[in-house]
């Protein structure tokens, strides 16, 4: 790499990428409509917006889930389809979809052992990963005897048993109830610290938008299209803790992309959360 | 999925895992004890029906709708048994009657066995053609479902003829791989249904990881389909298993087979008028044979169990 010669590249650059699902009879939806959008290594990135404003949408298509109808989409300068290939990212659903006859350590441990790392490396790097999610007395339990924060905590885990330079996150926290998530908030900030990827974080949540991003990008449906996007200056990830929920610059950051949300329809946006 | 099963604690789920695998170890001498009351209250009404049930029966305008509960029509149940421990027949060589059925039970398993082993494994081929081409699913399915409504007796003597003209080097066709073919014939057709619907089984969430993952087909096969398959594998292995002895047994009589169960339920029926108790025995023999091989799919399962935990609920 000679980083002086290039510019810094970016984890993700989407350019005016268009989704169209064509629908029966020649009706057809368009879900995101010349969307751009670059993150940078190591930046926290939050799409949030009502129902089918086309962010899960955008995150597939980075995860070459579904391929654009037009635009491209590069991932550290690659195409996402090769960056899927080589294994740049590492993805969590809102279901934690783990294998329900793998235990905890054998559900983090696929990703390597599909990729053909030795038996030694893998159960070196799942005990790693359970102490990271704070889950060592659970490591020989099945999906069925945890409860969903667990599991999800699991599933994270396995996001992250790579080490990729990037996360994609589709409302990973969407199924729990607010304590479980507020308290998994607080750990992906650490984790996130931890470990320094780029992270694309869909959420219906303005508050969870919020508290872990440094860029939340807000998104309006039909068409999809990105209304704005706002910088929140809460500090370092490092930094942020449960005591910044309390915080007067959150309030505020909160209350901003309330108003961007509900933008020029004062009657506000529906299929969006506030709490 | 339930909230409720999101909420729930971690400790309260070990507790209620741990509570169903109490119930499920304390369950089994309860279900055997059931299984045994099961098969009771049937030999009592047996001869319940014998101790009060009309002699001639009940008739209703020509027809008999209650059966007669003479000696030579229902034998009591101990005559049954003890005719079992006497020989086949009255001559001094005769070997007996339990020795006799249990050879030929063991035949008729042997035979059963090599049908279901032929069956699963070709009813697996299919499965895994039809999943891994939709157009192998559309060309093959109809057919598989079909093949099922051809009537067995027709098949026996078609089979018997085609493999009679087969000969290659030092191997000829001999009769039983006729019966074994037929018992496979009615093996597969559960494990493809099964099977395919078990490799199609999981859902698009674990399809979407094992895409991002960039892994070909036969890796998601092997990691996840096979896994997922499991659920729905056993219980087509158990009923290949029961139609294979079926076929096995039926088979035998329309080949005519000499040395299995099913030829001896038919010649012993002829017995019936002057030893009512002899056709029970190679009934019995078929339901041993049955019950060998519903065990022998139980011991598959048991090695299996880990591959059929309850899916994951959040």
């Amino acid at each position: 790499m000679t980083t002086a010669a290039r510019p810094v590249q970016h984890a993700v650059e989407v350019t005016e990428v268009s989704r169209v699902f064509a629908g029966r009879k020649g009706a057809s939806v368009t879900a995101l409509d010349a969307v751009s959008l670059t993150v940078a290594p190591g930046e926290f990135v939050s799409l949030i917006g009502p129902s089918g404003c086309g962010k899960s949408t955008l995150l597939r298509l980075i995860a070459d889930l579904d391929t654009p109808t037009s635009g491209s989409i590069e991932v550290f300068g690659k195409t996402a389809s090769q960056a899927r290939i080589d294994q740049d990212y590492g993805i969590a659903f809102q279901q934690a979809g783990l294998l329900p006859w793998r235990t905890v350590t054998g559900n983090i441990e696929l990703p390597l052992e599909l990729h053909g790392a030795g038996k030694a490396a893998r159960r070196e790097r799942a005990a790693e990963l359970i102490e990271l999610v704070g889950l060592t007395d659970f490591a020989g339990h099945y999906p069925d005897q945890l409860s969903g924060g667990m599991q999800q905590r699991v599933a994270i885990a396995r996001s992250l048993a790579e080490s990729p330079s990037l996360l994609l996150m589709d409302e990973p926290f969407g199924a729990l109830d607010e304590m479980t998530r507020e308290r998994m908030q607080n750990e992906l900030v650490r984790i996130c610290a931890e470990t320094s990827a780029a992270v694309v974080f869909v959420t219906h949540s303005i508050p969870e938008a919020v508290f872990l991003s440094n860029r939340v990008v807000v998104m309006s449906p039909r068409p999809g299209r990105i209304r704005d996007v706002l910088g929140v200056n809460l500090g370092r990830m490092s930094d942020r803790g449960e005591n910044l929920r309390e915080d007067a610059e959150f309030f505020h950051s909160v209350s901003r992309v309330r108003e961007l949300l509900h933008g020029d329809t004062p009657t506000g946006a529906r299929g969006v959360e506030t709490r | 999925m339930t909230p409720a099963g999101s909420v729930r604690t971690a400790p309260a789920k070990a507790g209620a895992a741990a509570r169903g695998r109490a119930r499920l170890s304390q369950g089994m001498p309860r279900r055997i004890l059931v299984g045994a009351l099961g098969v009771l209250v049937l030999a009592l009404l047996w001869e319940l029906y014998i101790l009060l049930g009309p002699e001639d029966g009940v008739v209703v305008g020509g027809v008999t709708v209650l059966p007669r509960a003479s000696e030579m029509a229902m034998p009591h149940l101990w005559v049954m048994f003890e005719r079992i421990l006497e020989p086949v027949t009255g001559s001094a060589s005769a070997i007996p009657m339990w020795q006799a059925v249990l050879e030929a039970s063991l035949f008729t398993l042997g035979i059963s066995a090599v049908g279901w082993i032929v069956g699963v494994t070709v009813g697996l081929a299919l499965a895994l053609v039809m999943q891994r081409f939709k157009l192998a699913e559309s060309a093959i399915l109809p057919w598989v479902i079909l093949s099922q409504t051809v009537p067995l007796i027709a098949l026996a003597p078609l089979v018997r003829r085609w493999g009679a003209q087969l000969e290659f080097g030092a191997f000829t066709w001999e009769n039983w791989m006729s019966v074994a073919l037929i018992a496979s014939y009615l093996a597969f057709f559960p494990v493809s249904i099964g099977a395919l619907k078990g490799l199609g089984s999981p859902d698009t969430n674990h399809i979407d990881l094992m895409h991002c993952y960039a892994v070909g087909w036969w890796k998601t096969l092997w990691r996840l389909r096979l896994p997922a398959s499991v659920g729905y594998l056993l219980p087509a292995l158990r009923l290949a298993a029961a139609s294979a002895v079926i076929g096995s047994v039926v088979a035998e009589v329309s080949i005519g087979l000499r040395g299995g169960i099913g030829r001896l339920i038919v010649e012993y029926a002829g017995a019936a008028g002057s030893d009512p108790g002899k056709p029970w025995a190679p009934i019995f023999g078929s339901i041993l044979v049955g019950l060998v091989a519903a065990g022998f799919v139980g011991l598959i399962s048991l090695f299996l169990r880990r591959f059929r935990r309850g899916e994951v609920a959040a």
